[in-house]
């Protein structure tokens, strides 16, 4: 069965106050198989994140379809909720609430019971190195605590896939690095994972397969090897530069 | 989501705001409590000593009823507006949108932390106005279910108002210019019997009137408007908040992008 089914997604944000309507989606069609490590890559503006919104309900589609592990994003919007986990770009946790309490109440909203969510919440901040401070205000945290802390909470609820968006932006080399084995060893466990970011030799050293949009359609969805033999070889920042170029108006 | 999955994450919802509202009691449950005591002191004792009775009540016992109701109206809406709004701005809201949780049980949650906080405030001020006068309950399910469902109204109230705030101040706005003068000339401090015939009509269209009226009538037995005609305005607006928060949670108007 297939993680991501997307056919013909297109989203037109409405201009206000005399702006014209912006075409972020133009018709995307995207496939991410079960049990992928999946690269969603794009320049800032190029549509990653409308994608990422329509998926996880944040973002109301134009039209289009969207299926996750088949069910529908709208029709069976509650069960097609339960097998995503979301990790955004920006940090978005109460900076007054514990480590701790962030990730129980995200492991409530889910439904889970709270003895289960304590030691669910135990068990990824052990994992993720954030177990002594489970206690601390989150606003005490460095910014790479922040954003393990952003994988935990997208995580307690065992989701069957993880979607993360830009999730290594400010974090040091060797944080990355252990965050890298982290999502490894979680994706060889059976999540799939789509992975969004701008440090192109990290899509390259985790993804099997991946996409690239750029202004709204997807200009190339093959695996990470064939594009690479495709092009000799090449590094993927200089094939992602080159197909980004040759999309942008002379 | 299994019916018990929905209560986990309904009381996970009420749980925080509770704690939340308990953790910060100088900012949510102290100011109407001071507000209200000066009210007592001000209106009541000094001014009100200088008033004859109103109903066969002196004028302490008159105000108390609608002083309660005025804290409880102001929590149960500050508390939905700002926390919506907050959540909102800082996008927690998103947590709660990617769950499988159904809008009805969000905007539930919402609703009841603003009612806790309504109820919160009611019975402190209420235990403070013993210290100033004496009251005795006419008819405890009229007290309860008046108090009650206009913190849920006014909990319904704030929400819709944190769905179209698109700031600080929107937030402010509606309380400032539209309940705290309503609230004044909602009967708190008078009876409109008391007022010339025109304004007499013109107090009719003030919802908050018949609010101030249903919970006095329950500590006090008397009231200027029928109690059926109470109840059905409260009910009236309650159906017309859901109904506006329905439709704007499903089209996610102010909610999602």
């Amino acid at each position: 069965m297939n993680a991501i089914e997307v056919k013909d997604l297109r989203k037109t944000y409405t201009g206000t106050k005399g702006q014209g309507n912006v075409e972020a989606l133009k018709g995307v069609t995207l496939t991410v198989s079960e049990g992928d490590f999946f690269a969603l890559l794009g320049p800032n503006g190029a549509g990653k994140t409308t994608i990422i919104g329509i998926l996880t309900s944040l973002v109301n589609k134009t039209s289009g379809e969207a299926h996750i592990f088949g069910a529908d994003i709208e029709k069976d919007r509650s069960l097609a909720k339960t097998y995503i986990g979301l990790v955004p770009q920006e940090f978005n946790f109460n900076i007054f609430e514990k480590v701790i309490d962030i990730v129980t109440t995200q492991a409530g909203f889910y439904g889970m019971p709270r003895k289960e969510a304590i030691h669910r919440a135990d068990e990824l901040l052990k994992d993720l190195g954030l177990w002594d401070k489970r206690n601390v205000p989150s606003q005490a945290l460095s910014g790479g605590m922040k954003r393990r802390l952003m994988i935990a909470r997208g995580l307690v609820h065992a989701p069957k896939l993880l979607i993360l968006d830009e999730p290594t932006a400010g974090v040091d080399v060797e944080m990355r690095h252990d965050m890298w084995t982290f999502l490894r060893k979680l994706n060889e466990q059976g999540t799939t994972i789509v992975l969004t970011t701008h440090y192109l030799e990290e899509a390259e050293a985790l993804c099997r397969n991946i996409a690239i949009i750029n202004k709204g359609s997807i200009v190339v969805n093959e695996s990470m090897k064939q594009l690479l033999e495709s092009r000799g070889h090449a590094k993927l920042e200089e094939i992602y530069l080159d197909l980004i170029k040759q999309e942008k108006p002379s | 989501m299994t019916p018990q999955q929905m209560w986990i994450a309904y009381y996970t919802m009420l749980r925080n705001e509770i704690v939340r509202i308990l953790r910060i009691w100088s900012q949510t449950i102290l100011p109407p409590v001071v507000t209200s005591s000066l009210y007592f002191i001000v209106f009541g004792a000094f001014i009100g000593s200088q008033i004859s009775s109103i109903d066969g009540f002196s004028y302490m016992q008159f105000i108390v009823p609608g002083l309660i109701m005025m804290s409880v109206i102001t929590s149960a809406y500050s508390n939905t507006v700002s926390t919506f709004y907050f959540a909102k701005w800082i996008h927690t809201l998103d947590e709660m949108l990617v769950s499988p949780m159904p809008e009805w049980l969000i905007i539930l949650g919402y609703v009841s932390g603003g009612v806790m906080r309504g109820l919160i405030v009611g019975v402190v001020v209420l235990l403070v106005s013993l210290f100033f006068t004496h009251l005795a309950i006419f008819n405890v399910f009229v007290l309860v279910a008046a108090i009650l469902l206009t913190s849920v109204l006014f909990a319904l109230g704030g929400l819709i108002n944190g769905v179209f705030a698109k700031g600080f101040d929107g937030i402010s706005i509606v309380p400032t210019f539209v309940l705290t003068p309503l609230t004044y000339l909602g009967g708190v401090f008078y009876s409109v019997h008391s007022l010339p015939p025109l304004w007499q009509t013109v107090s009719l269209f003030n919802p908050i009137l018949y609010m101030v009226n249903a919970f006095r009538y329950g500590f006090l037995g008397v009231s200027d408007i029928p109690l059926w005609q109470c109840f059905g305005v409260l009910l009236l607006f309650m159906a017309i908040f859901l109904g506006v928060l329905g439709y704007l949670f499903r089209r996610g108007i102010g909610v999602r992008n």
